[in-house]
């Protein structure tokens, strides 16, 4: 079993009486690849910079190995950061940049039996210890090069090199991948994780790309306003969302008010439906989540509910259909084409249905009525985050 | 083509006001009135102190200004936006009254009955140290000095040496200092190894703003030095306004002076580059 290294306790943060984290708890396992995962201003790059060692928490401990840490600098950590956009220095090559920490460091003089005399690591050890990090990035050859005569995916590479090759126990990576373009960023994602279980140490990776968080986590800690959300393996945050923010974060959900019967039976639209969670009030208003994919097409007179198409989009794998049901829109994505204006009816498994306690984020996810908004929403929450996270603009360029 | 055409009143201006004297001052240079000659040149070597002097002057003016100049950009680059805009305008201030009007000024406080040797003599400076080296001055000798000359050029320049360099390190990524403690790095490490080195294009930039019109000057060395201190500046202007009227020797001695200066401008920046392949401006 893994065992814990890194814990949180009761955190608070605050930028002139704004609150940024509020009360957050949160332990992370040795050689775990953890992600914190949320929209912009979540608090998630905060966290990773109290980890890091590059704020001071307004209140509350940060533990490593049992040991507190607030007041140590970062340097003193055993933990590196890979920066968004690098960070980089751009007036040394790439030898020097990797090659940056191992000159910083100092280690007991051999020839000093008390061992208490050090030294600096020697030009052949630290050529060694540079040259074997640039193989495990696959950028043997590139020593010379000046940062700016590197793609996006080499700087990458030589900042998780440059990071690494300190040995920490943790890496820190804070939207490493936001600069890249799609292709090579899921090229890089196998690559990190690949990276991650060679070196064998923990990640803690921040991103708001849930996709990303999906494909590379062994846990996800979905982040909103402060607060941490949900904690979990990327099938039970999928699966098993705990609220509508989650729900609708992760993946598309179609999120409708519902009461629970009694256990494994739903109420929505009038009608009850079977389903496979228990553990509500009878009568309890619900949160019901269905996943679009688990909704299928089914001639009207079959259909558990009959609705009429509003808008299909081809997506390539799938078709996204949006339904109304008595005002309520709902996204399905089949491989079946339906025509707009056509009244097909719907059936979903017991599986399909999850259901959720009511939350503060009860009815504010999960219509579709405003399907293409939403993607609008989408792409400028992304935009915002990517100047939230870079104030000065960040660049060279000039 | 439409831009094109939008540019050429300055080239015209260019053209009449820039390389046609750069012509003249050529086409004299090698003249002595009847016929080409080489004489101008010969005739120089009676210059060699003056030529001396002024590089001298300009570049410990150049290293002063770079001395108070980098700490004064640091300084602005770490500070917050409120407190940066009020130390940006006194900075720039002096830049927007007239640059003899500035000199004028310095006259009248270095002079020997100016403002300075006044309070001096008043809190008992003076008299201190008179009494305490067994000398007999009446006032300091401040004007009409070499000193006076520098202060001269460095009051009036090192405005040109702060803000490129603040420019420079105002664009340094704050990630990039981080990155460095991250790994390690000591503020002083952090400085030599990142800061310095990064922010060397600022120095070139503001040593050229401020060594090339030092080199020139003649209305500080003539305010300030009292005729005392004869520099290049002074030298060309008497051979064009003076009473040693002789324009074919100013167009040789400006032309030397101008090749000495690109030369040592090339070799700067050449020497920049080595440090710092492709870098900000």
């Amino acid at each position: 079993m893994s065992k814990e290294l890194i814990r949180l306790r009761d955190l608070c943060m605050a930028f002139d009486d704004e609150l940024v984290l509020d009360h957050l708890n949160l332990y992370i396992n040795d050689k775990e690849f953890l992600t914190l995962l949320g929209p912009s201003g979540c608090g998630k790059t905060t966290t990773l910079r109290i980890i890091g060692g590059f704020t001071t928490p307004t209140s509350g401990d940060v533990l490593f190995d049992g040991v507190r840490i607030n007041d140590v600098p970062p340097y003193q950590r055993q933990i590196n950061t890979v920066f968004q956009k690098y960070a980089l220095f751009p007036n040394m090559n790439v030898f020097e940049n990797v090659a940056f920490g191992l000159r910083m460091k100092r280690v007991p003089d051999p020839a000093d039996p008390s061992g208490k005399r050090t030294v600096k690591l020697s030009e052949t050890e630290i050529k060694r210890q540079v040259l074997e990090m640039l193989e495990t990035v696959s950028l043997l050859g590139f020593e010379h090069r000046k940062p700016d005569a590197l793609s996006g995916g080499q700087q990458q590479r030589v900042a998780i090199a440059r990071a690494l090759v300190n040995r920490p126990k943790v890496l820190l990576l804070d939207e490493p991948l936001g600069a890249l373009d799609l292709k090579l960023r899921k090229d890089m994602q196998i690559e990190l994780k690949k990276i991650q279980q060679q070196v064998g140490i923990t990640f803690i990776y921040v991103t708001h790309d849930q996709e990303e968080a999906l494909t590379m986590s062994d846990t996800i800690v979905v982040m909103d306003k402060g607060s941490i959300q949900q904690i979990g393996t990327p099938e039970d945050i999928y699966n098993e969302p705990k609220n509508a923010f989650v729900a609708d974060f992760i993946g598309e959900s179609n999120i409708i008010d519902g009461m629970m019967l009694e256990d494994n039976l739903v109420k929505l639209y009038g009608k009850t439906f079977p389903c496979v969670d228990g553990g509500f009030a009878p009568n309890e208003p619900v949160d019901v989540v269905v996943r679009p994919e688990d909704i299928d097409i089914v001639p009207v007179e079959q259909g558990q509910i009959v609705g009429t198409v509003t808008n299909v989009t081809f997506k390539g794998m799938q078709y996204d259909i949006i339904v109304d049901f008595r005002g309520f829109k709902w996204l399905i994505q089949t491989t079946d084409h339906s025509p707009v204006g056509a009244k097909i009816g719907v059936k979903i498994d017991p599986e399909g249905f999850h259901i959720m306690k009511k939350s503060a984020y009860s009815g504010k996810f999960g219509d579709y009525s405003s399907y293409s908004e939403e993607y609008d929403e989408l792409s400028d929450a992304e935009a915002l985050d990517e100047e939230e996270d870079s104030p000065e603009g960040g660049g060279h360029e000039e | 083509m439409r831009n094109k055409g939008l540019a050429m009143p300055y080239v015209a201006w260019m053209a009449i006001f820039v390389v046609a004297p750069l012509i003249l001052v050529l086409i004299y240079a090698f003249h002595n009135g009847s016929s080409f000659t080489l004489e101008n040149f010969r005739a120089m070597g009676t210059y060699a102190a003056v030529f001396g002097r002024s590089f001298l002057l300009a570049a410990i003016a150049t290293l002063i200004c770079i001395l108070i100049g980098y700490p004064v950009a640091w300084f602005l680059a770490r500070e917050g936006p409120g407190l940066r805009r009020i130390a940006t305008i006194v900075i720039m201030l002096p830049m927007w009254m007239n640059f003899l009007l500035q000199t004028y000024s310095w006259m009248s406080i270095l002079e020997n009955t100016g403002l300075l040797n006044t309070l001096f003599q008043k809190i008992g400076l003076i008299a201190l140290v008179n009494g305490l080296f067994g000398t007999d001055f009446t006032y300091f000798p401040m004007i009409n000095t070499r000193g006076a000359i520098v202060l001269g050029m460095v009051y009036n320049y090192l405005p040109f040496m702060i803000l490129p360099i603040f420019t420079v390190i105002e664009k340094i990524d704050p990630r990039l200092i981080e990155a460095a403690q991250d790994l390690g790095a000591s503020s002083a490490v952090v400085f030599r190894r990142l800061i310095f080195p990064l922010s060397v294009p600022g120095i070139l930039s503001g040593v050229t703003m401020v060594f090339v019109p030092s080199v020139a000057t003649f209305a500080i060395s003539r305010l300030l030095g009292g005729g005392m201190v004869t520099l290049l500046g002074d030298l060309i202007e008497t051979q064009f306004l003076g009473g040693s009227y002789n324009p074919y020797l100013g167009s040789a001695i400006s032309l030397v002076m101008m090749a000495i200066v690109l030369i040592s401008m090339a070799v700067m920046n050449r020497f920049g580059e080595g440090e710092e392949e492709a870098m900000l401006l």
